[in-house]
């Protein structure tokens, strides 16, 4: 009986030798996989929060930095509770954290960093391993100023129209460094990471539920007609093709383009009523007649929208966060629209409205900050960014410092002087004054759009220079603010200026 | 008695001793690094359980150094060290299911963990009680037609018995009074391979001899196995009537098995496996065809194969399971640094997952190869032994446990489809521990007998010119001498 008991123990060592082949299989081959698989979030999600996860922080005046997003301690299961102490002012800028959903902005494109996963936090896990401490997440620097963001905040909350919607973005001409960027409504991002789930969710659908989305950014992910700010770019076709800010072109009180019935008129009675203006006149009055007629009989829909794309607009492919990984906010594409009719060819009456920002022309507020930046930067665009540094979980140690890449060239280094005369004639002598900051060159340029639904929306984009060197780029938007509008968003871009300057002049 | 040199040397007891010590300093690693994990501090207590674990584990070394003084030396050292660290790891389930404040008050005995470990001081008594009562192990086979008939009591008493008695997670294992409550079953086993062991013994030669042919394979005469046949019969049908085939498997597995090892005929294994297989594909087709006993089979197969195509739902344990063990990787997340409360039940079918993903691939190969020492002895007894009902009690009830482990782990992990089985030594409950643990004790019996030499008295006599005079078994003149 011997035989055939030892054959039994040969099967047993054949059945453990499958059992344990098929262990090495689930916890050595398969074990990356099913760790991060999606139905693991639960337990994942306990060891993410089992060590302390890194600070978001801003600029608070010169070298100084201020905590945005933290973490601190708990008694629960999940041993940290992400905590936003600023509420609503950071919020879009930050994103949140929520336990069970999917977080947003910084706090997502930055988790591998601020969770202490990435590779450059490799040697402080290696540490922790034998301090035998847990190894904390990193710190995300960012290019935000604290007194460039509380201005805009202010600005676009107690805007003296009471616009409930509304967005601010202000960047460093120079390097594309996100100085400010506040979409509104807002929202307070610390229920949404509470770690008790209903909470959290209810959280969520209460926000969710709200007529204007407070979750929504509205600086990067939503547009709207530009209106005038289009004759930005109408100008820079125009420099290009040989015309000089003194040259006269042809205004009116109303204008026809051919083949249409369509007529468009200016903002009043008062605004370039006579037949011929300079082209630095027609812009600092806002002259619509002048530009609608300059796209259809000199400049052309292809003309147009070519020099709109050198200022990015149908870029589909923008973020904005981190520039080396190239993540962060998708940034909505801003777009011309078709000018054409169905058979091809130029569509005259929509190039007239598209000439001064109507018909399909639609761009973020960030695309507005943008343009005004190329026109500032001597017409060199930089690619925008919210990352300034990545500090390690000590603080000690920087792991990155943004190097500002450059995006594109709008306009030639000649066309963007040309421009900035023109538009700080328009902050200096037109529909712009209240954007202005003593001792700095400041250009800019208002806009009033028809939605042809609610009340037009009111747009400024703009810049300052001290030296002839730039400052700060700015747009703001408010929705369905009425034709006050864009004097109050000015006003509002003026007060973001003025704190970006006063803190540089603090330097 | 004056015994001869070669005794001590085979008797390894202070052997036992060390392994012991150092399993039980293993159990205690294991509790401190638990509260270090959990509560970021080691209590001024957590030696306690341990050393109520070792008071016990040592009185079972003394107990065997006086009764059974040649037993394997490895046996007790690895069931307690799976022992101590399944009532660790119960314990740990306890700590994370109350409030941070209470984690450090939760008293030795409360809480699941606390439950086992009183389960386990009981069920060391027991063995350690068999032990004493039976002195030879070829006694037991006085009792063999009532241990067969009681095996088939127990099994059927869940079946007949109302479900509110009787059912637990939709299996009817069991037999509920009040708070409490057994799973009769884990005995039947123990009971049915001595009654198997016994008859067959009795009956090998003609079962060997008095066969027909029938397709090249010898068949005995039905009236020598039939009641052999009958009894796993009706084993078999209860267990397919209480919706639990993988306990069907195990008797399976263990009839095919003994009656291998009894008639030395590779037939019974082909016939064995072609029976297995041929119901697993008929099970599983009934199960898609008309459902009934066979639709928990089924389901079962079908999570086995896709266990991803409803996480949520249907395969949501298996794909916990899974993802635990995954998670744990190859040194897991420590011990207390994992989420084993994710998986349903990782306190009885899901241990082995739990653990898995806190001690990871390297913790639980050991734990494998603790069973597989475990199994291997139970063997080696069985092979040493000299007689047949012996040879067959000890390799039924090894190979039993190591059948046992496979359809668990097997099951945990997706190799084969999920059966309930309880993990020996691990998982929660009192049947199961006190069943394994009075397996063990038998083991420990065999292997005492195994071991002792010739000469040194005991049991067996020597007859003169060396040759071991011959065993009788009760009841019949049987007689194996083939070592």
């Amino acid at each position: 009986m011997n035989a055939p008991l030892r054959k039994a123990g040969i099967v047993i060592l054949v059945l453990f030798g499958m059992l344990f082949a098929n262990l090495n299989w689930v916890q050595a081959v398969k074990g990356e996989e099913y760790r991060t698989n999606e139905y693991n979030a639960s337990r994942t999600r306990i060891a993410e929060y089992g060590k302390q996860r890194g600070n978001v922080e801003v600029n608070s005046g010169g070298t100084s930095t201020e905590a945005v997003a933290l973490s601190k301690p708990t008694d629960d299961a999940l041993s940290y509770q992400r905590e936003y102490p600023f509420g609503d002012l950071y919020a879009h800028v930050v994103g949140y954290k929520p336990v069970t959903m999917a977080s947003t902005s910084v706090e997502r494109f930055e988790n591998d960093y601020l969770s202490g996963q990435s590779d450059e936090l490799f040697t402080d896990r290696v540490r922790a391993l034998f301090t035998g401490e847990e190894a904390a997440g990193g710190n995300v620097l960012l290019t935000v100023s604290k007194a460039a963001q509380e201005a805009a905040y202010k600005g676009l909350k107690e805007n003296e129209l009471g616009v409930d919607v509304g967005a601010a973005v202000a960047l460093d001409p120079s390097t594309g460094a996100i100085q400010a960027m506040v979409s509104m409504p807002s929202f307070d991002p610390t229920p949404l990471a509470g770690h008790n789930y209903d909470e959290a969710g209810a959280a969520y659908a209460k926000y969710e539920a709200e007529k204007n989305n407070p979750l929504l950014n509205r600086a990067v992910a939503d547009v709207w007609p530009p209106g005038s700010v289009m004759k930005i770019i109408d100008s820079a076709a125009a420099l290009e093709s040989g015309l000089t800010p003194e040259t006269s072109i042809q205004a009116g009180p109303s204008y026809v383009a051919p083949g249409t019935t369509h007529e468009i008129t200016n903002a009043g009675p008062g605004v370039c009523p006579e037949q011929q203006i300079t082209m630095i006149r027609a812009l600092t009055v806002s002259c619509n007649t002048s530009f609608a007629r300059l796209a259809v009989e000199k400049l052309g829909a292809d003309t147009l929208k070519k020099k709109a794309q050198a200022f990015g607009f149908e870029d589909k492919a923008l973020t904005c966060g981190n520039l080396r990984s190239n993540t962060g906010l998708t940034v909505a594409a801003s777009t011309t629209g078709e000018i054409a009719n169905p058979d091809g060819s130029e569509d005259k009456a929509a190039l007239a409205q598209s000439a001064i920002g109507q018909k399909d022309v639609r761009i973020t507020p960030l695309q507005g900050a943008m343009i005004a930046a190329a026109v500032a930067n001597d017409g060199v665009q930089m690619r925008p960014y919210l990352v300034q540094r990545l500090l390690g979980p000590d603080r000690t140690s920087t792991h990155y410092t943004a190097s500002p890449q450059e995006l594109r060239r709008s306009v030639s280094s000649d066309v963007a002087r040309d421009l900035r005369t023109m538009m700080e004639s328009v902050v200096n002598n037109g529909t712009a004054t209240s954007a202005q900051v003593e001792g700095y060159e400041v250009g800019g340029k208002t806009g009033t759009s028809q939605n042809g639904i609610t009340d037009n929306h009111g747009w400024f984009v703009g810049y300052a220079m001290k030296d002839g060197k730039p400052v700060s780029a700015v747009a703001v938007f408010l929705e369905s603010a009425g034709d006050a509008g864009s004097a109050e968003a000015t006003r509002i871009a003026g007060q973001i200026l003025k704190a970006v300057t006063s803190e540089r002049g603090g330097n | 008695m004056p015994r001869l040199k070669s005794a001590d040397s085979t008797r390894r007891r202070n052997s036992e001793l060390a392994l012991l010590a150092l399993a039980l300093l293993l159990v205690l690693a294991y509790y401190a690094t638990v509260e270090a994990t959990m509560l970021d501090t080691i209590t001024p207590d957590f030696w306690v359980p341990t050393a109520a674990l070792a008071g016990v584990f040592l009185a079972m070394h003394v107990v065997i150094r006086f009764l059974a003084p040649f037993a394997d030396p490895a046996l007790i050292p690895a069931v307690a060290l799976l022992n101590g660290l399944g009532v660790g790891f119960l314990r740990r389930l306890d700590l994370s299911k109350v409030e941070a404040a209470d984690q450090a008050n939760l008293s030795t005995f409360s809480g699941v963990g606390g439950r086992q470990l009183a389960w386990t001081l009981i069920s060391v008594v027991l063995a350690a009680t068999l032990l004493a009562l039976i002195r030879d192990h070829r006694n037991v086979s006085r009792y063999s037609y009532t241990l067969g008939l009681s095996g088939i009591v127990l099994v059927m008493i869940p079946a007949v018995l109302p479900a509110q008695f009787s059912e637990v997670n939709g299996a009817k294992l069991w037999i509920r009074f009040g708070g409490f409550a057994i799973q009769p079953g884990e005995f039947a086993k123990l009971a049915l391979v001595v009654f198997f062991a016994f008859y067959l013994v009795r009956k090998r030669e003609v079962l060997s001899l008095a066969s027909k042919r029938f397709l090249g394979i010898d068949f005995p005469r039905g009236r020598d196995l039939g009641p052999v046949l009958v009894v796993w019969m009706m084993s078999l049908l209860v267990l397919v009537f209480v919706k639990d085939l993988g306990t069907a498997l195990l008797y399976f597995g263990l009839f095919v098995v003994t009656l291998y090892v009894a008639t030395e005929r590779v037939s019974w294994l082909i016939i064995g496996l072609l029976l297995f297989f041929g119901g697993v594909f008929l099970a599983y087709f009934l199960g898609s065809a008309i459902g009934g006993p066979f639709a928990n089979f089924y389901d079962r197969a079908q999570i086995w194969l896709d266990p991803f195509s409803e996480p949520e739902t249907r395969g949501y344990q298996l794909v916990q399971s899974l993802l635990g063990l995954g998670t744990g990787g190859l040194f897991g997340s420590g011990p207390g640094g994992g989420a084993p409360l994710q998986i349903p039940e990782v306190q009885n079918d899901f241990i082995f997952a739990g653990m898995g993903e806190e001690i990871g691939l390297f913790g639980i190969t050991a734990l494998l190869m603790l069973y597989l020492l475990i199994v291997e002895r139970g063997l080696r007894a069985g092979l040493d032994v000299r007689d047949s009902f012996g040879k067959l009690v000890a390799g039924g009830l090894a190979f039993t446990m190591g059948l046992q482990v496979f359809v668990i782990i097997g099951g945990i992990s997706g190799l084969i489809p999920l059966t309930g089985q309880t993990t020996p030594f691990l998982s929660s409950g009192g049947s199961s521990l006190m069943a394994n643990w009075l397996l063990v004790a038998m083991l420990l019996r065999i292997s005492d007998a195994a071991r002792r030499p010739l000469a040194s008295g005991g049991g067996l006599a020597a007859a003169p010119g060396g040759k071991p005079a011959p065993q009788q078994l009760h009841g019949a003149p049987t007689e194996v001498i083939r070592p």
